[in-house]
């Protein structure tokens, strides 16, 4: 799955609309196909505050448990309760509707392209 | 380190779209498309899985059945022709250097599978214990392919996979068809005039078979088997299924539950061990001491919700860390987590409730009975 051109991205893989001061936050479909079938997603409170880099969340899999980093300053606005209960959303659509917090940014750091992230995936 | 290895198959996993992870120095299928599925496609109808990086030992010579005795934990001269065996290969301290299946192939023939993690451990072990006795003991895993189809409709497969016949000396055994092969027997048949040894064994829970051919054949016995299993919806099925799969059937897979630091008894597995056999063999006199009272012992654990415990989490009743989880996934089939797990035998009872640390957070565990899933006999 190619990584969509409107997105800008993290080394951790997550990926990041940004609309404004407002960001939708998800995990790359790269990062879905290397966790495997993802049966469990712990996201944080609406109204926590996040800082980029730190872990606020879990993705688990059968095999794996991969962390959810933070990838901006902010407060969360929204968590993704469809994804909690249908967790192989984050396999089947993760750049849709398989996204997993909104956030209020407060300070966006440097990102990546889609070109510089798949460059960086080598896929 | 040595270089990646590869199974014959390996061609058709890539171009099957697999995922591929290192298992003991082999790059093997993980999954094909979602590990989940193919779980499910085992349960409920057929799956396929290479499992060519497991080890085959050859034994051989008038003395293999009485050196075999010897050299591992159960009676294997007491086998049938066509009967096979879990057995352990223990250490003189009575733990575990391998768990393996044994089969009887002839009046002095015996077939050893040994985990691909431990081929030359327990190669080692047996070519060390064969001295004084008139038997040969052949690694055969190089030229040795192993391709398992489980599942409810294994047996509709193999039935109807072109080219796949039984041996005529199939008619001279205790049971003379697939349909009537029993667990852990197996009949001799022939692929397109190549020696297949096919054993109604598994590691699934669910009915099944593992068929062993030479690895130069085994291309077309996998595209002969996936062809025959399209009508019963099979799909090939990677090692993380696999361990999930094992883990809900309450198989012990070495490494996790059975180490060299593990006594049988421990494991749930002191009857594997015949102490009632005559003769001496290794492990013996360690194995007929009790074990220490604080001995671990492994327990199955149930829990709530949907946040599994995974090897190496500790496990806590109070503030006392009380055991070790060796295995542990949310089971696809049942829906929530299971796990085996070390614990100290006054926790081990059935019902007894503990805390398994999932990375900074208390989960309550119940210890259960093994095995979480049991096929539906029909």
């Amino acid at each position: 799955m190619s990584n969509p051109q409107e997105l800008k991205y993290t080394e951790e893989h997550e990926w990041l609309r940004v609309e404004g001061d407002n960001a939708v936050v998800g995990i790359t479909a790269y990062a879905a196909e290397k966790l495997g079938d993802v049966v469990y997603v712990d996201l944080p409170k609406v109204g926590a505050s996040i800082k980029a880099g730190t872990v606020v969340g879990e993705i688990e899999s059968t095999k794996s448990v991969g962390e959810l980093f933070a990838p901006a300053d902010g407060t969360v606005t929204a968590v993704n309760d469809a994804v909690v209960a249908s967790p192989e959303l984050v396999n089947s659509d993760p750049f849709g509707d398989g996204w997993l917090i909104k956030i209020e940014v407060s300070d966006l750091p440097e990102l990546l392209s889609a070109d510089q992230y798949t460059a960086l995936t080598g896929e | 380190m040595t270089d990646a290895r590869y199974s014959p198959l390996h061609d058709l996993h890539v171009g099957l779209g697999a995922s591929f992870t290192d298992f003991a120095g082999w790059q093997m299928p993980v999954r094909y498309d979602s590990d989940l599925a193919e779980h499910h496609a085992v349960r409920e109808r057929v799956g396929m899985f290479d499992i060519s990086h497991m080890a085959e030992i050859s034994v051989t010579g008038s003395q293999a059945g009485e050196f075999l005795d010897f050299a591992v934990a159960g009676k294997m001269s007491a086998l049938a022709l066509g009967q096979a065996k879990y057995t352990l290969l223990l250490t003189e301290a009575g733990t575990v250097i391998d768990d393996l299946i044994i089969y009887r192939l002839g009046d002095e023939h015996w077939l050893v599978v040994a985990n691909a993690g431990n081929r030359f451990a327990a190669l080692d072990a047996l070519k060390a214990r064969v001295a004084g006795f008139s038997a040969n003991v052949v690694d055969q895993s190089d030229e040795t392919a192993m391709i398992a189809v489980q599942g409810p409709s294994a047996l509709a497969v193999l039935e109807s996979t072109v080219g796949l016949s039984l041996s005529d000396t199939a008619a001279e055994r205790p049971q003379t068809t697939l349909a009537d092969l029993k667990y852990y027997w197996t009949l001799p048949a022939v692929f397109l005039g190549h020696p297949v040894l096919i054993a109604r064994t598994g590691y699934t829970g669910e009915d099944g078979f593992e068929l062993y051919i030479d690895s130069t054949e085994a291309a077309a016995l996998w595209t002969a088997l996936a062809q025959a299993g399209e009508d019963h919806g099979i799909v090939p099925c990677g090692l993380a299924c696999r361990d999930t799969l094992r883990l809900e059937a309450g198989m012990p897979l070495y490494g996790h539950e059975l180490t060299l630091d593990i006594r049988p008894a421990q494991a749930g597995l002191g009857k594997v061990v015949a102490l009632s056999k005559e003769g001496d063999f290794v492990g013996r006199s360690a194995s007929e001491q009790d074990l220490p009272a604080d001995a671990p012992v492994l327990v199955a654990l149930v829990g709530d919700g949907k946040r599994a415990a995974r090897a190496d989490y500790e496990v806590f009743v109070g503030d006392d860390k009380i055991g070790i989880v060796t295995s542990g996934a949310l089971s696809p089939t049942l829906g929530f987590p299971i796990a085996l797990a070390y614990v100290h035998p006054s926790h081990a009872a059935e019902g007894s409730v503990v805390d398994v640390d999932v990375r900074g957070t208390r989960i309550p565990f119940t210890v259960s009975t093994l095995p979480f899933y049991r096929r539906k006999k029909d």
